[in-house]
């Protein structure tokens, strides 16, 4: 466990209280959040990782990840020394700076993602070797309205997260061109999270009447 | 009578009690212990422990008592406890060279360094039931040889001096040793895991295979350059201490075989090997994981994959026996739903094809053929 | 969070430890994200024999929290042996509350039926798989069957199915009836008889299949799109019985047959033992409902 010495208080506390009942508690959230995309799931934790990992983040951290998990980290989060720290103590998930080796991701900084082709994208016959992104949104309401088709959605389904790119549909278009290989997306709100697999397809619409 | 529903838990119940009942046997006959068996029956407590990849002589003896003797069930008993088991590192590669030899036979050489050590083998033993062993007699004890100490080169480095015989295999830096039991198994494989899969793998399984070799379906021309028995030191790098320490010795039985090969495009005319590397002393496995490794290695060395111990997918695929037992066993579970299925087809097609009979019967014609 | 930890002391909760679920867990993650495509992950030795379920047990154990509600069924009855067996073991392992109701269950796991009580939000059906390669009988080589499926070339698969229609006039697999998911992997229902295959589609729960000797994981999302294969002139279709269950009435559900003597006397009940006895309650009555021997118990 190498937790730094400078870091350890902070490194060491802040992860789940009882493994075994919340890893399976956010686990299960996780679980219908990616079948049931445009669903927000909420995740109800006492994790409190070091900023900026949030704390849904540092829960699904603690549920997915340990040493057989190479894990990327957005410029944000990598350059913080205690973020840093408190996932390899919480975890021993290894971690990597090349996002094409990395089985998860997490990004505090979504607006910059320009595309998801520098990530692990699995291969033809395994496409199942891709990357997962965790993307920290400040919000999974009130932004731009987008409509999710695809399985595990009955006909379309409405979603608001605040804090992607403009670019993102397309972005997510040019993910979905690649089916079976691409990423997986978890939106990782402040108190719940809305799952993205590849396989839903995504449209910006304006001025959309919320569905539900 | 209608006899699928309710009632499942209790019968399970009664047949766990009649199961334990069967395994006790008759009463006034005592108990076999599990030191009994570990002295006494200590091939079989080995193949346990190779098969299920733990070394524990103890819990290997109680899982063969309490598999009633059956070994596979006792293999797939000790897995099932391995399983759960938390991983707190990995050794050091053992150095056999470095070996507490008990027993240790070259059949290329007629002497070399180190010497032949005969040890305790039944390979000259007359097979002749021994009456003396139905009584509790006085056994004499053993007179080993003096046992060397220290290093004992293996044939295979004997060979390398002279250039004839393949280096060890060289795996990239990098490569981090694998573990079928942790990951998931992917074709084609390396060697590191086709060993491992091949060292858990039944004995006998692999003795029909390595046999098969010899008998033609892809001919190795093996000679057993080296089979050594005996106990090595398993060391253990502690990344705090920053140095290896010992915990403790097994014993376990290696087998290189030396196989010639006239050379391929990718290879020179040169001997190459097999390895076999069991615990315990079962040199019967040894040996036979050491051809089927050998023959495994067709497509390293651009030889023709001709015959089944060549074809790797075929061979691991079916070298565990509780894999294997398991679903073959499978078939005595209840499968009436699809033989429903089944029942209502083939009557459907019998119907069909009696009523083409009929028809071709009416038309007195016999240039179609019936229906298959 | 108030497991108790009777007699489970030596056992991580589910029997996993917390490694092993965290890989499962990742691998029914990918699973989901690419529908019906078999994902690879390190299947354990469980205490049941390969063959048992192990697949599904493992798949259950990884998803299982202390407020699930388990439903475990063989040949769509809660009572066959094997079902009370793993029934049994996730009591002991989990503490988890148990059910025969279908409706009032969580989570189901199933050997060879999908219950015939439509599945719902949030439900989730795990189905124990023998072979999860739905093309391991025309070519059993791997490393060639993955290939098939990332070209997507499930030519032979059409291939033989056709064979069966030139031979007999009809397609001749009548359970493990290969489907294909939303247009792309060809994916094996298990061997579940091909009157299920239209439960599969569109589902509103969520459906996860697990296959322990073999090693793979797969899933179908809730609404997802699970064709069963066939051609323009030869339609997909179940099986259909001319008869309705003997003791519940029930028409249009899949019913074993119960040899009653050995001079040819039979009668057809329903293979989902839960549908019949809800049914039953209701007042449904079959032909033979009075004439039916008590069900032992």
């Amino acid at each position: 466990m190498p937790a730094t010495q400078t870091n350890a208080a902070q490194a060491i506390t802040g992860g789940f209280a009882n493994p075994v009942f919340e890893a399976q508690a956010v686990f299960r959230q996780l679980m219908n959040a990616m079948a049931n995309p445009g669903v927000l799931h909420a995740i109800e934790t006492n994790v409190a990782p070091p900023a900026p990992l949030t704390a849904v983040a540092g829960a699904l951290a603690a549920t997915l990840f340990d040493h057989d998990t190479v894990i990327w980290l957005g410029p944000v989060i990598a350059r913080e020394e205690k973020a840093r720290s408190w996932l390899a103590f919480h975890t021993s998930a290894p971690l990597t700076d090349q996002a094409l080796d990395a089985h998860f991701a997490i990004l505090a900084d979504p607006g910059h993602i320009s595309s998801f082709e520098n990530f692990a994208q699995g291969t033809q016959e395994y496409p199942d070797r891709s990357t997962t992104l965790i993307v920290q949104l400040p919000s999974l309401q009130g932004g731009p309205a987008l409509e999710l088709r695809g399985p595990g959605i009955k006909d379309r389904a409405v979603i608001r997260p605040a804090g992607l790119p403009d670019a993102f549909p397309a972005l997510w278009k040019a993910n979905g061109g690649k089916f079976p290989r691409g990423v997986d997306l978890v939106l990782a709100g402040p108190d719940a999270i809305i799952g993205l697999p590849r396989t839903t397809r995504v449209e910006a619409i304006a001025n959309v009447k919320e569905a539900n | 009578m209608y006899v699928a529903v309710k009632g499942g838990e209790k019968a399970i119940n009664n047949a766990h009690r009649l199961l334990a009942d069967r395994r006790r046997g008759d009463r006034s006959v005592p108990a076999v212990s599990l030191e009994q068996i570990v002295e006494q029956l200590a091939l079989g407590v080995d193949r346990i422990m190779s098969e299920a990849s733990l070394y524990d002589r103890e819990l290997a003896a109680l899982a063969m008592k309490q598999a009633r003797g059956d070994m596979i069930e006792a293999i797939f008993l000790l897995r099932a406890y391995r399983t759960t088991l938390p991983r707190f590192g990995y050794s050091e590669p053992i150095d056999t060279s470095e070996m507490r030899i008990e027993r240790r036979i070259s059949a290329t050489y007629k002497d070399l360094p180190g010497g032949q050590l005969l040890g305790p083998t039944f390979d000259y033993t007359h097979r002749l039931l021994d009456p003396d062993l139905m009584a509790d007699g006085e056994v004499e004890a053993g007179v080993a040889a003096e046992a060397e100490t220290g290093r004992t080169p293996r044939v295979s480095e004997i060979l390398a001096n002279e250039g004839l015989i393949e280096s060890d295999g060289e795996l990239p830096d990098d490569h981090r040793t694998g573990d079928l039991t942790r990951e998931p198994m992917e074709f084609p494989m390396e060697r590191d895991i086709r060993l491992q899969a091949l060292a858990r793998g039944d004995e006998g399984f692999l003795l029909a295979l390595g046999y098969s070799t010899q008998r033609g379906y892809a001919r190795t021309h093996p000679f057993t350059g080296e089979i050594r028995i005996g106990e090595v030191e398993v060391l253990l790098e502690v990344p705090e201490l920053g140095f290896a320490v010992s915990l403790g010795e097994i014993q376990v039985t290696e087998c290189q075989m030396v196989t010639q090969f006239k050379g391929s495009a990718k290879s020179p005319p040169q001997f190459t090997r097999g390895y076999g590397l069991v615990f315990g002393q079962s040199e019967r496995k040894a040996m036979a994981m050491s051809l089927v490794d050998r023959a495994l290695r067709a497509e390293e060395l651009g030889e023709d994959i001709v015959a089944p111990a060549q074809d790797e997918e075929f061979v691991i695929s079916h070298s565990d026996n509780v894999q294997a037992t398991g679903f073959v066993e499978h078939l005595k579970l209840p499968h009436y739903v699809d033989f429903q299925a089944e029942l209502d087809l083939v009557r459907r097609m019998r119907a069909e094809y009696e009523e083409d009979q009929k028809k071709q019967e009416g038309n007195g014609g016999d240039t179609l053929e019936a229906a298959e | 969070m108030t497991i108790q930890q009777t007699d489970m002391a030596t056992y991580n909760f589910a029997y996993l430890d917390e490694q092993t679920k965290r890989m499962i867990r990742r691998a029914i993650l990918k699973a989901i994200a690419i529908p019906g495509y078999q994902v690879p992950f390190a299947s354990r030795e469980m205490p049941m024999p390969y063959g048992w379920g192990t697949g599904g047990v493992q798949v259950t154990a990884s998803i299982l929290g202390p407020d699930d509600v388990l439903k475990v069924i063989d040949q769509g009855a809660d009572d066959t042996t094997n079902a009370v067996s793993i029934r049994a073991f996730f009591q002991r392992v989990a503490n988890v509350a148990v059910t025969t109701h279908t409706k009032d269950a969580t989570v189901i796991q199933t050997r060879h039926r999908i219950p015939e009580e439509t599945l719902g939000k949030g439900q989730v059906l795990v189905y124990q798989v023998p072979i999860p390669e739905p093309l391991r009988f025309l070519e059993p080589r791997e490393t060639e069957t993955r290939k098939m499926h990332a070209l997507e070339e499930y030519g032979l698969m059409h291939v033989k199915l056709y064979e069966d229609i030139a031979r007999n006039g009809h397609i001749a697999t009548t359970y493990a009836y290969p489907v294909k998911v939303e247009g792309r992997y060809v994916m094996d229902p298990s061997p579940t008889p091909k009157f299920d295959n239209p439960k599969m589609h569109m589902s509103e729960a969520l459906q996860l299949f697990g296959a322990g000797r073999e090693k793979r994981i797969y899933a179908l999302p809730p609404h997802t799109d699970v064709v069963s294969l066939d051609f323009e002139d030869h339609p997909f279709e179940v099986q259909t019985f001319d008869q309705p269950c003997a003791l519940c009435g029930a028409d249009g559900v899949y019913l074993d047959e119960v040899i009653l003597d050995d001079k040819g006397g039979r009668m057809f009940v329903c293979s989902d033992t839960d549908h019949c006895e809800k049914r039953r309650e209701e007042g449904h009555r079959g032909p033979l409902a009075a004439e039916a021997p008590e069900m032992q118990s």
